[in-house]
């Protein structure tokens, strides 16, 4: 059995009536691995909020579909119950919830009413997880988010994704503010993920987070649309070069200069 | 000219109550000159609240006694979920009405010389210990119309006693079930902590009128000796045809400690004064309360610790989720006195609004006579965070689902603090079921 497929065409997204995104294409299939790349305020982030649902951002054009079902027509957790998952950059402090009654809940609600995962089970798998992620049994106890280091709460959402097994996950800056022992632990769980019923698509700001996660495609957003993809040897290159031989190579002028010239 | 009465009560019907029940000299006295006052005092005036239209004062009084119970298996599901169903249901006292029916203490508290028994026969059994305390220092007689009202009718209640440095371990726990709503609850709680002792107490309020208009009128009054510590939890749960007013009343001594957890789940109109005086230097108390309002009712909740004594410690904590078209109001009062110093006074509450047509209003109050204090508060009055619903709903949960949690979350800090695990649950099935 071969995994779902997330397809993005043509998407323009506003946030507050400014357009963020200009037309992206993508699509991810299960087994793939996609890293998103480009410099700050390209429409990284959007496109991943965008996916999920985000209460702010608004889409103007375009569709996404999940194995050929409107992802726009579905409500944030129905998208979540279709397969997707995004991990994200700032995830939300839950004071009063513990993250093992959380996770429980997240679970139950992808099974069926009298199917719900039983408590031993779940405990052992938590545990199991946690162990992976090197993360110190007392987070489960512990509010969600609450107090959290930013390492941390990385940690937290590649736990939650582990658990929850999602047939596509978005990352949105997973590496961002992590040490690199952080760093290698997040990519360990994400590499755990891969498999053919498994599609991620990574969002990052640096090439560093490829060092430990192998891309099968990269692709580069630069004011709001997707402008190069490539395979991994794109992402080298970016290291190596930055992003100006791509603004030159597509006669990608500055969106304020290009303003300052209208 | 005669002063005109609205009271349907007259001395004649007071004192042939009182001599009904055996009542000593003082207590009849008390109940005389309560209903003599009654009419010339002023109502409570509530800051924010206006409860001029409410009815506090036209009830049935009078009362049949209610049969005892014999065995717990004679309750109701209902009530059985208010204690632990492997417990020894030791310890327990269940008002019936108004009629004392069921009692129970451990034969090693007995021994130590602990009372756990209802007002009247503490009234008859322990006259001078009770006399010394009631509505004299905390609550007093002519506070207002409703005090004196209580005074004058009082008809239920329960007596704890700990004797000098007894610690008692197991809570003590009231419940107070008003299984038919024809008479007005006029209750009267006394807790009397003697130096060195400890005690946690635990008391529920429970009444099915939703529809037929009765009236409760509480008075707790808790006494903390020097270094004694009382723990009390509440879970009032009176049904929307009852008017409440609840007037609980701390006063704490040299390195005493009063704790307050109250679960405000009342679906009438109730007005509620949580009030302790940190007298002794050194004295501590939390004072803790949560509350969901619904439908249309109208509530106001004041937590007040007044700190005379040095070096006292105050923290108020209130919680309040609104729903419907309920209002509530909730006062947070830290007083530090003059010569309290080296007190801290904290303060925190917090209104969760569900709905466009509810309304919620937080006002912290902080008066300190003294410089050499530290204080802090904090108050707001917010809806749920998109944010959190969205991030929670990314996980898959449903919306319901999602509020749920968030708003389990919100009480957690108060629902907690509840001493007793079965007392705590059935909060919690309450605040699930008043916020669904």
């Amino acid at each position: 059995m071969s995994g779902s497929v997330l397809e993005i065409k043509n998407l323009h997204v506003s946030i507050e009536d400014k357009e963020i995104l200009k037309g992206v294409d993508l699509t991810v299939k299960g087994g793939e691995f996609h890293a998103i790349m480009g410099p700050n305020g390209t429409g990284k982030s959007t496109l991943a909020s965008a996916i999920m649902g985000h209460p702010k951002y608004e889409v103007t054009e375009g569709t996404i579909t999940l194995d050929g079902e409107d992802v726009l027509e579905m409500e944030v957790d129905e998208r979540a119950r279709a397969g997707l998952f995004l991990a994200m950059q700032y995830p939300s402090e839950i004071s009063g919830v513990t993250t093992s009654d959380f996770l429980r809940s997240a679970i139950n609600a992808k099974r069926e009413e009298g199917d719900e995962i039983p408590l031993m089970k779940f405990i052992k798998e938590l545990d199991k997880d946690l162990d992976y992620l090197d993360i110190d049994q007392n987070m489960a106890t512990r509010y969600l988010n609450e107090g959290f280091s930013g390492g941390e709460k990385k940690r937290n959402e590649i736990l939650q994704l582990m658990q929850l097994k999602p047939d596509i996950a978005i990352l949105d800056e997973i590496d961002s503010g992590l040490d690199i022992d952080a760093l290698k632990v997040v990519s360990k769980g994400i590499n755990k993920m891969r498999s053919d019923n498994f599609g991620c698509l990574i969002i990052t700001h640096y090439q560093r987070l490829l060092n430990y996660i192998t891309p099968d495609f990269v692709h580069v957003m630069m004011q709001g649309r997707v402008v190069k993809s490539g395979g991994p040897e794109l992402a080298k290159r970016l290291e190596a070069e930055g992003y100006e031989w791509i603004k030159e190579e597509l006669g990608i002028e500055d969106e304020e200069t290009a303003e300052q010239n209208a | 000219m005669t002063v005109e009465t609205k009271l349907p009560f007259n001395q004649e019907y007071i004192q042939a109550f009182s001599k009904d029940r055996n009542e000593p000299g003082w207590m009849a006295t008390i109940r005389s000159k309560a209903l003599e006052m009654a009419d010339s005092l002023d109502m409570p005036k509530p800051d924010k609240t206006k409860i001029s239209n409410w009815n506090f004062t036209d009830f049935q009084h009078s009362y049949k006694e209610a049969a005892t119970i014999a065995s717990l298996d004679e309750l109701p599901e209902e009530l059985k979920a208010y204690f632990d169903k492997d417990a020894s249901m030791e310890n327990l006292y269940i008002q019936r009405n108004q009629t004392a029916a069921y009692n129970s203490l451990a034969q090693d508290l007995q021994d130590k010389g602990v009372i756990f028994t209802d007002i009247f026969t503490a009234i008859n059994e322990h006259s001078e210990l009770v006399e010394k305390y009631y509505m004299n220092d905390a609550v007093a007689v002519d506070q207002n119309r409703l005090t004196a009202l209580h005074a004058a009718l009082m008809n239920g209640g329960v007596f704890v006693y700990v004797p000098k440095n007894v610690q008692i371990e197991d809570p003590l726990q009231a419940i107070f079930w008003q299984e038919d709503t024809d008479s007005a609850l006029l209750n009267h709680v006394l807790v009397v902590a003697e130096e060195g002792s400890s005690v946690t107490y635990v008391e529920n309020y429970i009444s099915h009128n939703d529809t037929e208009e009765t009236v409760a009128n509480l008075v707790t009054e808790v006494f903390a000796h020097d270094n004694a510590q009382v723990a009390y939890g509440a879970v009032d749960n009176f049904a929307a045809g009852t008017t409440t007013y609840v007037n609980r009343r701390g006063v704490a001594q040299r390195d005493a400690q009063i704790n307050w957890a109250l679960g405000q789940m009342n679906d009438g109109n109730t007005i509620s004064e949580n009030i302790t005086y940190l007298l002794g230097d050194n004295s501590n108390s939390e004072a803790k309360a949560v509350s969901v309002g619904r439908g249309k009712q109208t509530q106001n909740f004041t937590s007040s610790i007044r700190q005379f004594g040095k070096q006292t410690d105050a923290y108020i904590l209130q919680r309040g989720v609104m729903k419907g078209a309920a209002t509530t109001i909730f006062n947070a009062i830290g007083k530090i006195e003059h010569g309290g110093t080296k007190s801290n006074s904290e303060q925190e509450s917090r209104v969760l609004m569900l709905s466009e047509k509810s309304r919620g209003d937080a006002n912290p109050i902080l008066l300190i006579d003294e410089d050499d204090v530290t204080a802090g508060h904090a108050a707001s009055v917010g809806r749920v965070d998109p944010l959190q619903m969205y991030y929670l709903m990314s996980r898959g949960l449903e919306q319901e689902e999602a509020e749920r949690l968030v708003i389990h979350g919100f009480l957690a800090p108060v629902v907690s603090q509840i001493p007793i695990e079965s007392v705590r649950k059935q909060l919690t099935q309450v605040i699930e079921r008043k916020v669904y």
